[in-house]
């Protein structure tokens, strides 16, 4: 016994770690080793297909984002697999630039023909992001945006529009006086502080409305929970809450869902029609807003695969048909908009199932 | 005081079957076979890292045919190299028997400090001076509160892995700061001039042969195995446990620091919370290295492949379309075989013990 364990550590060891790296293998299937050219759009109009687009969300696990990138929902994979390409979705666990990097640096080592990414910092990744468009792989952000580092943006909504239709719906649930904070996401969010930006800006039509405090909930349900409590906490006469994420909503309105704070605090922001139902039904919540991430997800694939296919080059002023979604034009800053965001209250939401 | 448990802390340095395999005195005639018998299960487990690394490497080329292309090998050292550089004091401090898990708060405290101080305008040579003293002390609190104090390092580095943290909050804020200049922030993008190895690689390779150096030639480096393996018989034979522990302690901090501006140039970002879960991978990657939690036993060689092994495993699962959030998995999995085998035969003896000692209570 005493001799076998003395030989135990290399003999187990090495099982262990080959086994495991077995286990991986089998599950991973065959990956195609990267190398086959990084596509460059030819500019021919005559499409290729099998490419390969790798969609980077903020993180893994974040529901708005599986939303907006699966086959399923009818997001960035399902427009990118109906062009005939392939879309893999990869990114890190935490929404962090830390953790989303080595992500895109995968992609681009695995050979990955274009980049659809919502970036977690609008600096961090820019490094990395201009490599890949000198590689000639295009970078499509969606969602959160890095400027100058990418070939195209696609926004959800104007972001002056979302920042100040935020603060018009609260401040008519506030009846335009008294105390609020805002539950963010992470504190470097392109999209977060952009937003932001333009409440602060907007509140300035309501003299008597005060901006508080702005806390950071890092789109993770637990610490999102725990800062909203904290502000009701240090602010025992908030009024309004505006939570310009859907896991910060969520988590304000589970925080808001009692006795205590029902109809005294008013909570609005951004959030999903199916996690709020329940919230909007007992009352917690009068009114939302969102767009409808898989079309967000949908347009930024398609934007992706003509990108590749020299379709677009980018540029102001260009149009092009995103299948079921129609026809759009590239604005200002290489930035497409979806459209309008769309406010959720008691009386629509039972027609959306997002 | 009982041979069985030296210290109370359950170490079984004392059987041969655990000898160290560099540890501070034995007896002159039987030096030569005593330095082998010690050597063998040392040098085992980095054979046993050897292979490991071995497999991973045709694992990743199987994977993908750029594994090994250059620039995959610079973001494997890239992405890795901050917590290369923390594991090489990280191990000494194992080895004296503490441990230091404020490491990734010093970091965040660093990252903070640089933002703030940036954005006030200061001078980058005097930003580097004032992060390098605040690493030194941060260290130093930690060293006085387990040496002077004598509060269990565990406890005093959880405690400073909240404090620092919100110290980097206060300094900070929420903001993230994003204007630095293109020649520290290049360390992100560029290798060392005429090699492909990152800046932080480049550190830690240097950190790497110091350390190596001290620890396993040097008087100071045998103290420390030394006090990890009984800290009351180091102290009898002279050796000033005290200051060497906060000297590491110190080290640890200053290295953290230098991790945090590190990770802040080459993410081009000042946050606070930079660095948030790197101590849980230093110190996966320092017991991978065979290094004992117990303290007593480690060496470089083992944290040098103990990072190859890291980074290469991490580097090729992103590289197959393994399931990113099961990663976790594959590497928790890894620490608990590292920790667990080097003490099989000691809990297998345990075992035995214990068997023996209920069927003696057994009347028949």
């Amino acid at each position: 016994m005493r001799a076998f364990l003395r030989r135990a550590p290399l003999a187990a060891s090495t099982l262990v770690v080959t086994s495991a790296l077995a286990v991986a293998a089998c599950s991973s299937g065959s990956s195609p080793s990267g190398g086959s050219g990084s596509g460059s759009g030819s500019g021919s109009g005559s499409a290729k297909t099998g490419q390969k687009v790798y969609v980077v969300p903020k993180n893994l696990g974040n529901p708005y984002f599986t939303v907006a990138d699966s086959k399923g929902s009818g997001g960035a994979i399902a427009a990118i697999d109906s062009l005939g390409d392939t879309g893999i979705e990869t990114s890190g666990t935490a929404a962090s630039s830390a953790s989303q990097i080595p992500a895109i640096q995968a992609a681009v080592t695995k050979g990955a023909n274009a980049l659809v990414v919502s970036a977690t910092d609008p600096t961090a990744l820019c490094p990395t992001l201009n490599a890949a468009i000198k590689r000639k792989i295009p970078v499509v952000t969606y969602d959160s945006d890095a400027p100058g580092c990418r070939s195209l943006f696609i926004n959800q909504a104007s972001t002056a529009a979302i920042g100040t239709s935020e603060v018009d719906l609260l401040a008519k649930e506030i009846n335009d006086t008294g105390q609020i904070g805002i539950v963010s996401a992470a504190a470097s969010a392109t999209n977060q502080n952009a937003w932001i930006g333009y409440m602060k800006q907007e509140l300035k039509k309501y003299p008597k409305i005060k901006l508080v405090s702005t806390v950071y909930g890092n789109d993770d349900p637990a610490t999102a929970t725990q800062v909203t409590q904290g502000l009701l906490e240090q602010y025992p006469n908030l009024k309004g809450i505006i939570s310009p994420t859907t896991v910060g909503i969520l988590a304000a309105a589970g925080v808001l869902d009692s006795a205590k704070y029902r109809g005294k605090v008013q909570l609005t922001g951004l959030g999903t029609p199916d996690s709020m139902k329940k919230y909007v039904s007992d009352g917690t919540v009068k009114a939302f807003e969102l767009w409808n991430p898989a079309n967000l997800g949908y347009l930024a694939g398609y934007a992706a695969v003509d990108l590749i296919n020299g379709k677009i080059k980018g540029n102001q002023g260009e149009t092009f048909s995103a299948g079921k979604l129609g026809s759009f034009t590239i604005g200002a800053d290489h930035t497409v908009l979806l459209g309008p965001p769309t406010v959720f209250n008691a009386s629509n939401i039972s027609n959306y199932h997002f | 005081m009982d041979p069985e448990t030296p210290a109370g802390t359950g170490n079984a340095a004392m059987t041969p079957e655990h000898v160290a395999g560099d540890e501070a005195g034995s007896g002159p005639g039987t030096e030569a076979d005593g330095l082998l018998a010690r050597l063998r299960p040392a040098v085992r487990w980095e054979l046993g890292l050897v292979v490991v690394v071995i497999a991973i490497a045709i694992f990743g080329n199987s994977v993908s045919s750029e594994f090994f292309s250059a620039n995959n090998l610079f973001n494997l050292g890239l992405n890795s190299g901050e917590i290369a550089l923390m594991a090489l004091p990280m191990t000494l401090i194992i080895i004296t028997g503490e441990i230091d898990l404020s490491v990734e708060s010093t970091l965040g405290m660093s990252s903070a400090l640089l933002g703030v101080l940036w954005l006030h305008h200061l001078p980058m040579v005097a930003i580097f001076l004032v992060i390098a003293v605040v690493g030194l002390l941060a260290g130093a609190v930690n060293g006085l509160l387990v040496t002077r104090v004598g509060l269990p390092s565990l406890a005093v580095t959880i405690g400073t892995l909240a404090l620092y943290r919100g110290i980097a909050l206060i300094l900070l804020g929420p903001r993230t700061v994003a204007s630095f200049p293109n020649l520290y922030t290049n360390v992100g993008v560029e290798a060392i001039p005429h090699t492909d190895i990152p800046y932080s690689i480049g550190f830690f390779i240097v950190l790497a042969i110091a350390s190596g150096v001290v620890l396993h030639a040097t008087p100071f480096g045998r103290s420390i195995f030394a006090m990890g393996n009984n800290p009351e018989a180091a102290t009898f034979a002279g050796i000033r446990v005290k200051r060497t522990k906060t000297i590491l302690f110190m080290l640890s901090g200053l290295i953290s620091a230098l991790a945090g501006v590190l990770l802040t140039f080459r993410l081009n970002t000042a946050v606070q919370d930079n660095g948030v879960g790197l101590s849980l991978d230093v110190v996966a990657v320092v017991l991978l290295a065979g290094v004992s939690i117990f303290g007593g036993k480690g060496s470089i060689a083992g944290v040098f492949l103990a990072v190859l092994a890291f980074a290469g495993i991490q580097n090729a699962l992103l590289l197959t379309n393994f399931n990113q959030e099961a990663t976790g998995a594959v590497i928790g999995a890894l620490l608990l075989i590292s920790v667990f085998v080097p003490n099989a035969a000691l809990f297998s003896r345990h075992l035995r013990q214990a068997a023996v000692r209920a069927t003696r209570r057994q009347p028949t």
